[in-house]
């Protein structure tokens, strides 16, 4: 009977707290609407925790970087800009509850996301129902764009150009005849080796071998095994650096020292630190672009690392520019609402319309589906222990 | 205090009024401060306060309905949070199902299964499969995807192909018991999401890791069902069922032979249970009530993936189970919604709220702290000290208690027979 | 097809023996524990793991104050080793006393579940430690013994291939059987031994023969733990790079090797481990070859646990165990 008696003394004491709470939160809002205009929050949703951490923390802080420069922009436009970053976990349903939130809080005006398709294709159609505009900064998968969602923009290449990019590249300029596929049984792992496998076919190169491994394991041998008896020129992995780097290393220990090549999933110093010196002569294809080429890039590695402390990743500078793209549609949408603060259908039609952004890494401009038509794949080689690769050629549509 | 609840306890006119001024408070206040989650959880309160209210229990039913099917949805329904809410609250509705039928398993029958999500992804893939264009790949005959018209159906569906895997899983199993029973449904658990994971070849059945996208939405009569506050309805729907059974089923002679399994196997034999048929009963039933919410989770999601079924999960229905309290089903529904809210709104409102902090600069907040993060932390923490501390969970199971006196009496009072309840006291033995 | 199997068949044995000899250890730990409590110690893959990060984070910091360099390598590893299997050693114990050891009187469920719940709790810790110091907790160790070498099998018979491996796998499969002799010999030829093995057989007689039980139990639970620690540290060394999720799946499979070889049989486990690691590796090897393409190596997951479901169905006692009738 001591839990009733607690119980009711708890009742009584939410009672009042139900009171407080109804005053507090009507009392906030009224007090934010105030102050230095109204506020628009744009949302970022990447893993934040998980296995690709590294990667979602980056798009993340970049997309934080270009919302921070554009604040002063926007305060002159009499909107308060505000950032509210989501984690998704890499995990479909935490994504889809994400972006509910996301839907149902009218503020927020675009999401910068995901990380991974899986997570991606589920979580747009609830932005769809919404009508939040999204620009994705590292989807690759085909599914994303080719539903044909209103809302749904990336600035990086598909898989079917990806794939086959990384195809040629190994075929014309590496000379690969015979070609091992290992990938990791998740949907960018199998969309990106299907895609390389059915290019690499119809090049002409022969497949010695189509294998899955486990995403966490860290004894991928028996695969290797295979490799070792069935001697390909080249072995292409689909997945990401985690195992991708337990997997190169393992293979220059038994041995292996032909190329291996991979998908934009490799592109991460995590992946020279697990593998060591075994890195050499391994290749990627990247719908990145190395920013440290350019001045622009260098620049804002510099900013990256005055701010966050932190060297930027492959797709920091993905995330900053997507952000970009999102500002300038909804500052269009502003615009075109005379200072009126926009629909969000307004800020998705705009953010449809950038034809001709000039971002860090890459130009942007959408076609009538969502995808970047100015996208390019960029193949970089590691010759030694040292991220980023070298830069080996572009492909461009 | 102490005199006011003294004199609450026994006091029914005294109840009702602090409920209806408790309901009537916090609906203002999630009235007029929309999106406030603290307002939303203290709305949900009721619902427990409701459960320790000396009303008879029609009323009580009564009061929730009326709380549930109304006022929940209304008060939230003019604001800009609608939507989330009603996410949250589905996505509770169909935690809670599937902790009931886990409840069976555990709780009743006394079975470990470290599985139990293996049958949820078999709902949601018979629904995914042939709602999406996916079954006209190994389907020789039909047009496929299936129209939305046939939810209603593969409602009925998942229950069945997930039950009908309960038991072809149950009879290998059984036979194993304890703490063997544990590991081999992990295995089984396991099993089935690698299969699903991988099932693209030789036939495309599951479309493997690329999952199914989408999944076509529920439909009647024309109307289509696409936000959460139309899917809150169909989940409220089936959890009333849900709930009306296991009632049912743990008063009736097989809940009373689960029971009898749980405390002693070999007693229960000797007074004439057979064993392996309870059992499967209890794994059978159990999984259908996941099947069931695996058909909704797949239309409410449009998307379905191997991702969603991972041991992670399994765990995760176990620990609302633990926490409400094995057997109890009161407990178990507040275990499943305190474990999803936590998950779902708590955790991520609180990781938002240190991120802003630590974006304005108030404080440096160590990434990995996150509570977004600390997940595992906090099962793992919640098990152990249930385990040691309470392990008959928030709200302990009661065993009606039978007065002798009255049942000599004979079929005159058989009505009355239950007098007195009890705490549950199988656990603790 | 054969001629294919039988080319890579030394490289499997190799990877398979290096695998099964961790297993083989860590079942080791689960088998101890079952043989005295009855309980499944899910906590124990999470022992191994955090042995592992102990180990790493001994050798990063060594190197760090140039002491790696300083002394020969195995030395380092040794005093390594040593360290850690003292600390999960005492980690081990203190999980008993916190976890275990209140419910030792409650339905072996409620234990279970506390154990489920400590290795939840444990690889929580070890990642918002490792993420806290490091700001990721992929954890890549230093590289060491990494000479290769190979045994020419070639030279046996021209339908073998050259079979590779490196030091680090010389020393995995040395220690381990140290630590199996080393243990069978405790078990078998001490004092505390045959107190282990009484308390095993039957607590209560044990303790009316003026054996302290909870004393054994603690012992039993530090070598377990020690042993698994040990393990990690050889993981690490072996596989470079670690995480704190890889204690479940691998707890899980050696718990499978220890079913397998009959559990609270520490023979058996020993023998069981082996038996996986090898089964395990010439699955992924060559599943998809024996089926032709149609399964490949990621079932060899289901592989090891549809072997599990099979043992526990028709031989529940393990292939080395003795079928034990139940008292009423």
């Amino acid at each position: 009977m001591g839990i009733k008696k607690g119980l009711k003394v708890l009742a009584a004491s939410a009672l009042s707290l139900g009171l407080l709470a109804g005053c507090n939160a009507s009392g906030g809002s009224g007090g934010s609407g105030g102050g230095s205009g109204k506020v628009i929050k744009i949302a970022t949703q990447t893993p934040l925790s998980g296995g690709s951490a590294t990667l979602g923390e980056s798009i993340k802080l970049g997309a934080q970087l270009a919302l921070e420069e554009n604040k002063k922009k926007f305060e002159d436009l009499g909107y308060k800009l505000q950032l509210q970053p989501y984690d998704d976990q890499g995990d479909p349903k935490k994504g889809v509850a994400n972006a509910q939130l996301i839907g149902s809080d009218k503020a927020i005006l675009g999401v910068v996301g995901h990380l991974n398709s899986g997570v991606s294709i589920p979580s747009s159609e609830v932005y769809e129902k919404y009508k939040v505009p999204m620009v994705s900064p590292a989807n690759t998968a085909t599914e994303v764009t080719d539903r044909g969602l209103k809302t749904v923009n990336r600035i990086v290449a598909r898989d079917d150009f990806q794939g086959p990019a990384g195809a040629d590249f190994a075929i014309n300029k590496l000379g690969a005849k015979k070609i091992f596929v290992v990938q990791d049984k998740t949907a960018y792992g199998t969309g990106l080796a299907d895609a390389f496998k059915k290019a690499a076919e119809d090049a002409g190169a022969e497949i010695l071998g189509y294998e899955g491994i486990t995403v966490g394991e860290k004894d991928f041998n028996g695969v290797l095994t295979q490799v070792l008896s069935k001697k390909p020129d080249l072995v292409f992995f689909g997945g990401l650096y985690t195992e991708g780097g337990q997997l190169i290393r393992q293979a220059r220990d038994k041995g292996i020292s032909i190329p291996f090549m991979g998908g934009d999933g490799l592109d991460s110093s995590t992946l020279v630190e697990i593998a060591g010196d075994a890195v050499e002569n391994v290749y990627y294809t990247s719908v990145a672009a190395d920013a440290s080429k350019t001045s622009e890039g260098q620049d804002f590695a510099a900013k990256y690392k005055e701010k966050f402390n932190k060297n930027v990743e492959s797709y920091s500078a993905y995330g900053y520019d997507s952000m970009s793209v999102l500002l300038k549609g909804l500052e269009a949408a502003i615009k075109g609402s005379d200072g009126d603060l926009p629909a969000r259908e307004k800020v998705a039609e705009e953010v449809r319309k950038v034809q001709d952004f000039q971002g860090v890494v890459t130009k942007v401009g959408f076609d009538d589906i969502g995808d970047n038509k100015f996208a390019k794949v960029y193949i970089y080689k590691f010759s030694e222990a040292k991220y980023p690769g070298v830069q080996e050629g572009e492909i461009s549509k | 205090m102490q005199k006011l609840t003294n004199k609450l306890k026994g006091n029914k006119l005294a109840q009702i009024i602090l409920l209806v001024l408790y309901v009537v408070v916090t609906s203002l206040s999630l009235y007029l401060a929309q999106a406030s989650v603290t307002a939303f959880l203290l709305m949900l309160f009721s619902l427990l306060l409701l459960y320790y209210t000396e009303l008879p229990v029609r009323l009580k039913w009564l009061i929730a309905g009326v709380v549930l099917i109304g006022v929940i949805p209304f008060v939230s329904s003019t604001g800009p949070g609608y939507q989330s809410y009603m996410e949250v609250a589905t996505v509770v509705g169909i935690y809670v199902a599937m902790a009931l039928g886990l409840n069976i398993v555990v709780g009743l029958a006394g079975l470990l299964d470290l599985g139990f999500v293996a049958f949820f992804a078999i709902g949601s893939y018979t629904y995914g499969i042939f709602a999406t264009g996916q079954a006209a790949n190994f389907m020789p005959f039909g047009s496929f995807p299936l129209s939305g018209n046939s939810f209603w159906i593969f409602i009925l569906i998942g229950c069945f192909a997930a039950a009908l895997f309960g038991v072809l899983l149950g009879i290998p199993v059984l036979r194993v018991k304890g703490d063997y029973l544990a590991i081999v449904t992990l295995g089984f658990g396991e099993i089935i999401r690698i299969v699903f994971n991988n099932l693209d070849k030789p036939v495309n059945i599951t479309n493997g890791a690329m999952g199914l996208a989408s999944v076509q939405p529920p439909e009647i009569f024309g109307y289509q069902f696409v936000y959460p506050n139309q899917f809150y309805y169909i989940v409220l729907g089936i959890l009333l069922l849900v709930i009306l059974a296991v009632r049912r089923f743990e008063f009736s002679k097989i809940g009373r032979s689960w029971k009898a399994v749980r405390e002693n196997e070999i007693a229960a034999q000797s007074m004439g249970i057979h064993l392996v048929r309870t059992k499967l009963l209890a794994f059978a039933i159990g999984a259908s009530f996941s099947g069931m919410m695996g058909v909704v989770f797949a239309a409410k999601q449009t998307f379905v993936d191997p991702t969603s079924f991972t041991l992670l999960e399994s765990i995760t229905i176990l620990v609302m189970v633990i926490l409400g309290g094995m057997g109890s089903v009161p407990g178990v529904i507040l275990g499943a919604a305190v474990i999803t809210i936590l998950n779902l709104q708590v955790l991520t409102e609180v990781t938002n709220y240190l991120n802003q902090l630590s974006l304005d600069g108030v404080i440096s907040f160590p990434e990995a702290l996150s509570p977004a993060k600390m997940q595992r932390f906090i099962f793992g923490a919640i098990l152990i000290v249930f385990a040691i501390y309470r392990p008959q969970g928030l709200i302990p199971a009661k065993n009606p208690v039978f007065d002798e006196e009255s049942l000599k009496e004979g079929s005159k009072k058989h009505k009355k027979e239950q007098i007195a309840v009890e705490p549950d006291k199988g656990f603790q033995a | 097809m054969l001629a294919e199997i039988l080319q890579s068949l030394p490289q499997v044995l190799v990877d398979g023996l290096a695998l099964g000899a961790i297993y083989a250890v860590i079942a080791l730990g689960y088998t101890m524990v079952y043989g005295i409590l009855e309980l499944i110690n899910f906590a124990h893959g999470e022992i191994f793991m955090t042995g592992a990060f102990i180990g790493v984070a001994m050798l990063i910091l060594m190197t760090g104050m140039g002491w790696l360099a300083a002394m020969p390598a195995i030395l380092a590893l040794i005093l390594v080793l040593i360290v850690t299997s003292v600390l999960t050693g005492f980690m081990g114990v203190g999980i008993e006393r916190m976890a275990y050891r209140p419910l030792r009187n409650s339905p072996k469920l409620i234990t279970l579940i506390s154990a489920i719940g400590v290795s939840f709790l444990l690889q929580d810790l070890v990642r918002f430690i490792t993420e806290y110091k490091r700001g990721n907790y992929i954890l890549t160790g230093p590289s060491m013994f990494n000479e290769q070498f190979s045994i020419k099998f070639s030279s046996i018979s021209s339908s073998f291939s050259d079979a590779f491996f490196k030091t680090s796998t010389l020393i995995l499969v040395v220690a381990v059987i140290i630590m199996m002799v080393g243990l069978d010999f405790f078990v078998n030829k001490t004092k505390w031994g045959m107190a282990m093995r009484a308390v095993a057989q039957d607590r209560e007689t044990a303790s009316l023969m003026s054996i302290n039980v909870n004393r054994v139990i603690s012992l039993t639970f530090f070598i377990g733990s020690a042993l698994g620690g040990a393990t990690g540290v050889l993981f690490a060394v072996q596989y470079g790079t670690i995480d704190p999720y890889i204690g479940f799946i691998l707890g899980l499979k050696a718990f499978t090797a220890a079913v397998l070889g009959g559990i609270g049989n520490i023979r058996g486990a020993m023998a069981g481990g082996l038996m996986l690691g090898l089964l395990e590796m010439f699955a992924a090897a060559n599943l998809q070859l024996l089926t032709g393409g149609i399964f490949g190596a990621e079932y060899k997951d289901v592989f090891a646990f549809a072997i599990l479901i099979v043992v526990l169905i028709f031989k529940p006692e393990g292939l080395f165990g003795k079928a034990v009738t139940e008292k009423v």
